[in-house]
């Protein structure tokens, strides 16, 4: 892997390199300049201050939850998109995507005008007696409403990827939908299942916009670590630092993990046959 | 290897057009760079001579607070009217982060703030020409959606159990402003939210998920129809002052100055009083 990387960049003109360099220079240097500002002795009390340790916890409780809403959801989502055909397929998909590329603060009007208290669905939801304004159910809706599509995109693409070869063979065999889901498809595109889940929980820990319009901000309850660093920045810009530090090193470990989880490099389990048997292209 | 499975993998460029499109999206973050240095200087750089002549007619780069947004943009039309060859750029956002940018380098010439401590703090960097003038003040009123759902008549209104209440984060001044006035009532108002600003204060408000929220009487007045106002009081025990001033690396003194004078004037007096600002 390492010596496909170098023979490839040997073949690139030189102005490529140059201007990839300079464009990666534009993403690390920020980040750079901004560890050299954290404030190192007060770092531990800093990210340890009351305000900054509720928004961690709340921040980590919300986004798990938010993760776990797009797996129940994402998957099934994904299988359907990729293993059905049917009038509107695309654009369908076009929809369910959207929240990847629309901002933030737009998703949180869009989720204010549906669950809010007179929005679409809020006053069936007031007669059902629940009520999600200024609670932590909305930043858990405002977070799964940004982090979706992530689990959708990266488990779509794999299932087309694994293509539907072992799943006839399965079938044809006499396992049954439900068998050839769990013992065929799910373990097939198990890597691509935590990469997706992974980048969800990424994308739900630094959701800010959606947050902020829909869920309002209070220690916590609805003020996560984003919302926690916007604050601080008004006051005491070393804590914003501080606690900005902690999100970027859990984005490092996200990258990280996202990255070594390769489609079929870990489905060699519990296959109900060998895996170096399938094509690879 | 597979295809990573995170982008359309069946959609690729045709190899042919690939170095273009490289390219092409390599130099994106160089054109931002260049953007973002050309917005942040101050200048046509040919027009600025009007400056040591004393003449107001060069450029100046006002940094104003969110809340002066729409008063700044009516006068800055206004002073470029009564002095040709003028060109006033409005640089709008929270105080704070105009106090962060001003004392991080970026070619401001005049400031306004929303309070006399974000003044203070860019005074205290040595960054001021001269003395800052007051030119408004704004009070905290009470904003109700314009059904008012709570039947909210006061401020022990929104103090009452079951009653969503909104205000403003103490960290920020409007906060600061919202804490000494329940202070000063004896009120401890439970919010459901401390929001990092007050414009997101009066749309919760405005969009009804909120009964009530603390904002200043020049949000009311320019939110229209869509929210009551309610006076409080005791806040006049809080009320916000707003300074100008111009600053010691202004490209242009003698216009900067000018822009100065004219909102400390009867024309800015004019303008910030219609738009619900108290006299200094």
């Amino acid at each position: 892997m390492g010596d496909t990387v170098v023979r490839t960049t040997a073949a690139l003109p030189r102005w490529v390199v140059l201007i990839a360099v300079i464009g990666g220079l534009f993403v690390v240097v920020p980040l750079a300049a901004m560890a050299l500002r954290v404030d190192w002795p007060r770092f531990i009390p800093l990210v340890t201050s009351e305000s900054a340790e509720a928004a961690l916890l709340l921040s980590l409780r919300t986004s798990l939850t938010a993760t776990a809403l797009c797996i129940v959801f994402g998957v099934p989502m994904a299988l359907v998109l990729a293993r059905t055909s049917f009038r509107g397929q695309q654009v369908l998909r076009s929809l369910v995507l959207l929240p990847l590329v629309l901002p933030p603060v737009v998703g949180g009007i869009a989720l204010l005008y549906t669950f809010g208290r007179r929005g679409l669905l809020g006053s069936s939801l007031d007669v059902l007696g629940i009520d999600v304004a200024f609670s932590t159910t909305a930043v858990v809706m405002s977070q799964a409403f940004v982090a979706l599509p992530f689990l959708v995109l990266s488990l779509e693409g794999a299932l087309r990827s694994v293509g539907t070869r072992y799943e006839a063979v399965g079938a044809t065999l006499g396992a049954g939908r439900w068998t050839v889901l769990r013992r065929i498809t799910l373990p097939l595109v198990l890597p691509a299942l935590v990469s997706g889940s992974v980048l969800s929980f990424a994308r739900a820990l630094g959701e800010f916009g959606a947050t902020l319009t829909f869920a309002g901000s209070l220690q916590g309850t609805t003020r996560t670590l984003p919302l926690e660093v916007y604050l601080q920045r008004e006051t005491d810009p070393d804590a914003a630092v501080a606690l900005s530090l902690i999100l970027v090193l859990v984005a490092v470990a996200v990258v990280g993990v996202a990255h070594r989880v390769r489609p079929l490099d870990g489905a060699a389990g519990p296959l109900p046959f060998r895996a170096p048997a399938m094509a690879r292209p | 290897m597979m295809p990573r499975p995170a982008l359309a993998p069946r959609r690729r460029a045709a190899p042919r057009s690939a170095p273009r499109s490289v390219a092409r999206s390599a130099v994106v973050p160089v054109a931002v760079l260049l953007f973002t240095a050309a917005c942040g200087s101050s200048g046509a750089p040919a027009g600025d001579a009007g400056g040591p002549d004393g003449a107001a007619d060069g450029s100046v780069t006002v940094f104003a607070a969110a809340s002066l947004r729409a008063s700044f943009t009516d006068l800055a039309a206004r002073f470029e009217e009564a002095h040709p060859g003028a060109d006033v750029r409005l640089n709008v956002a929270g105080s704070s982060d105009l106090v962060t940018q001003i004392i991080e380098g970026a070619p401001a010439d005049v400031f306004a703030p929303a309070d006399t401590a974000s003044m203070d703090r860019v005074e205290a960097a040595g960054l001021l020409r001269g003395t800052a003038v007051d030119i408004a003040t704004n009070t905290l009123r009470l904003a109700v959606p314009s059904d008012n759902p709570a039947d909210i008549a006061s401020l022990a209104d929104a103090a009452r159990p079951g009653v969503r209440t909104v205000v403003c984060a103490e960290q920020v001044p409007c906060g600061a402003a919202a804490a000494r006035i329940e202070e000063a009532a004896g009120i401890d108002l439970d919010p459901v939210s401390e929001e990092s600003s007050v414009t997101d204060v009066l749309g919760k408000v405005a969009s009804g998920e909120a009964d009530a929220g603390l904002v200043y009487a020049t949000d009311i007045r320019a939110a229209g129809d869509t929210v009551l106002g309610i006076d409080v009081p005791e806040a006049s025990d809080a009320v916000t002052t707003y300074p100008v001033a111009a600053l010691a690396d202004a490209s242009d003194p003698a216009t900067a100055q000018a822009f100065v004078d004219f909102v400390a004037g009867p024309d800015g007096r004019a303008v910030l009083g219609a738009a619900g600002f108290g006299a200094p």
